[in-house]
């Protein structure tokens, strides 16, 4: 029930700089996702907030409260971890009444506090079990279940799906975003997997390489990223990046090929820049195979390398000047490889990045 | 000729049978044997000097000897308060050692060689260079503590009732110790970080860290220390014999060097192999409680049943 701040914190391990200064302020009851690839710094920003690293720089503070210095217990937040870290030789009902009675609460509301918690996550019939006569999805419901029992002021979330198989990955994502609108509280939740960011957040915070790229609303951080990482990292299949230059109006590609500036986009490019066109595979479709018609939309004739049918969409993959780019069929019919096929283009979903910086053009 | 059955060495149902023979035949001349063999003899009034007495069967008269032995129960009582004593203080010490090396970042390898430093001398040597230490005339503890003027007389280490008894558990700690530190600082090697850090974040100080997730882990550790020292202990006989002989008047006799000296200073092989037998029973009951104890610690971590 509290607001997070962290304001410029910096971590250091010996010289090695990993977290460079960030900035983020996270509201109260808001589900925050910090997301980027291994190595970021996530975890590391994610483990300061809890206290088990010591910020090297800079503050972080939890409700009004400064707590720099303070250690792990007297931050009043809870953490569930990548590897479930269940006590083993602690039944599940002591696994969860645990951080309670640590705290000295009267065994009563201990007790109610844990059949609560129990309740909500469906371990009603698990309560006298071990952590080892347990699955994977439910050891992580333990371990969620052991975080929502102490009320804190916030939940912290270290990759906790990571471990799990990916039908139960799916299905304890749903788990928790009901249980964060169950039990109102501040989250911050770190992972690498793009689509557990996107579904599950109010604001998604990309990091890389200590850094904070961009931070904003799921579809914002999708419709407008504001450099070539974030379009890449964020979406599946990842954005086409094709190099070109900025000649007369035209995005001129490596092999002479073309296609007009974006019309929204014009005034932010300069004759003879170089740029990297990014385009989304939803908007790189067959023609009459699109999601809906684009206002401003463009043709180019393209070979089908390969094709990888999903069901309701198939995914294919072509080349645009000489690069690999990857397209989607809505309505799918079959697609022979080699196959040459008319490609609507959706000039008002393209996207144009600067290519020295490698920052979006779009001047907000 | 051609049905003619093959010998029975060569026949696949003796096969495995043939096999098994070198070793049981092994165990029976060298295990098997001598256990029937001291087992017979604790029912005969067996005296080394006088082999035909191997033959005169007495029954159970030397147990009922044991049994009615007051310097026996006297034995047997100091071995097992021995056995407690120099157990708990070499698990505290041990763990408080493993404790202190497993936070140390640098110097690590080579400390944990040192610790093992006492382990590798022969139990006799720690005796007499401990009865050297403890020597009342010459010994260099007095020395030290009539130097530092911390005491003005030679205090007897190895004659006095209590004293002696002390020196006896200091050289065994001071040998053995490094038995406990090197298996629990095995166990804190092995120990998963996560559920500290999420009793950390669960309110615990380090104390009740400690206290509820580091200590119940490294118990399965613990109680296999334990069994092999109470095994090691139980049979304790080298220090004691050349640091005090038992002595003085059978003060630090423990049962091993009792029956050591019925059996051969006094030649009663008989009555010796009777006294060893109910000692043994004592090995086993320590062995057996550290073993449940054991199980039922792993059960709890999730190991075998």
């Amino acid at each position: 029930m509290a607001e997070i701040t962290l304001n410029n914190v910096i971590k250091r391990y010996g010289k090695t700089e990993v977290v460079h200064g960030i900035n983020l302020d996270i509201a109260h009851n808001e589900f925050v996702v910090l997301v980027g690839p291994s190595g970021c710094g996530k975890s590391t920003t994610l483990r300061m907030i809890a206290g088990l690293e010591d910020i090297s720089d800079g503050a972080i503070s939890i409700g009004s409260d400064v707590v720099n210095d303070l250690p792990p217990r007297k931050r009043n937040i809870s953490m569930v971890f990548q590897n479930y870290a269940l006590y083993p030789h602690m039944s599940v009902r002591e696994n969860l009444g645990f951080g309670l009675k640590i705290a000295k609460h009267d065994d009563a509301v201990v007790t109610e506090r844990v059949n609560e918690a129990a309740e909500i996550l469906g371990l009603d019939e698990l309560l006298e079990r071990t952590p080892a006569e347990l699955s994977g999805g439910q050891r992580q419901r333990v371990a969620m279940g052991r975080a929502i029992v102490r009320h804190p002021q916030a939940f912290l979330f270290d990759e906790p799906l990571s471990n799990l198989d990916a039908k139960l990955r799916v299905q304890m994502r749903t788990e928790i975003k009901k249980l964060h609108q169950k039990v109102k509280t501040t989250v911050v939740y770190v992972t690498h997997d793009q689509v557990e960011a996107m579904t599950l957040a109010d604001r998604i915070v990309v990091m890389k390489d200590g850094y904070i790229e961009q931070v904003g609303t799921p579809m914002d951080v999708f419709n407008h990223p504001v450099n070539t990482f974030v379009a890449s990292f964020i979406g599946s299949p990842p954005m086409n990046l094709l190099p070109a230059v900025i000649k007369g109006g035209q995005v001129v590609f490596v092999d002479g090929k073309s296609l007009p500036v974006p019309a929204r986009l014009a005034a932010c490019v300069t004759e003879g820049q170089e740029v990297i066109f990014g385009l989304r595979p939803d908007d790189l479709t067959p023609v009459g195979h699109g999601i809906a018609e684009s206002g401003d939309s463009a043709r180019m004739t393209l070979d089908v390398v390969l094709s990888e049918p999903l069901g309701t969409e198939t995914i294919l993959y072509t080349s645009i000047a000489g690069q690999e780019a990857q397209g989607k069929m809505f309505g799918p019919r079959n697609v022979t490889p080699g196959e040459t096929l008319e490609f609507d283009i959706a000039m008002d979903k393209a996207h144009l990045f600067d290519a020295a910086s490698g920052r979006s053009v779009r001047v907000d | 000729m051609a049905n003619k059955r093959p010998p029975f060495w060569q026949r696949e149902q003796y096969t495995p049978f043939l096999l098994l023979l070198p070793a049981v035949l092994t165990l029976l001349f060298v295990v098997l044997l001598p256990l029937l063999f001291s087992l017979y003899t604790s029912f005969t009034g067996y005296r080394l000097i006088r082999p035909e007495s191997l033959w005169q069967w007495v029954g159970l008269r030397n147990y009922k000897r044991i049994f009615a032995d007051g310097d026996f129960w006297v034995a047997f009582g100091r071995t097992i308060i021995f056995l407690t004593i120099a157990l708990n203080l070499e698990f505290l010490l041990g763990l408080g050692i493993a404790l202190l090396i497993n936070k140390i970042t640098w110097g690590q390898r080579t400390l944990r060689t040192i610790m093992m430093f006492p382990m590798m001398f022969s139990p006799i040597l720690v005796g007499y260079q401990f009865k050297f230490v403890f020597n009342d005339n010459i010994g260099i503890l007095n020395n030290a503590l009539q130097a530092l003027g911390l005491s003005d007389g030679a205090i007897p280490w190895l004659v006095d009732k209590y004293l002696a008894n002390f020196s006896i558990i200091f050289a065994e700690v001071w040998m053995s110790t490094s038995v406990f530190a090197i298996l629990l600082l095995a166990g804190l090697f092995a120990m998963p970080r996560d559920p500290l850090e999420a009793a950390k974040v669960d309110g615990c100080n380090p104390w009740q860290v400690f206290r509820h997730i580091t200590l119940p882990f490294l118990m399965p550790f613990v109680f296999i220390a334990m069994t092999i020292r109470s095994l090691d202990v139980a049979r304790a006989y080298d220090i004691v014999d050349v640091m005090t002989g038992g002595g003085p008047a059978g003060r630090t006799e423990l049962l091993w060097t009792m029956i050591a000296r019925v059996g051969y200073d006094n030649a009663r092989m008989g009555q010796a192999n009777a006294m060893a037998y109910v000692s043994i029973l004592l090995s086993i009951a320590f062995t057996y409680y550290f073993f449940t104890k054991l199980l039922a610690a792993r059960k709890y971590m999730g190991g075998a049943e």
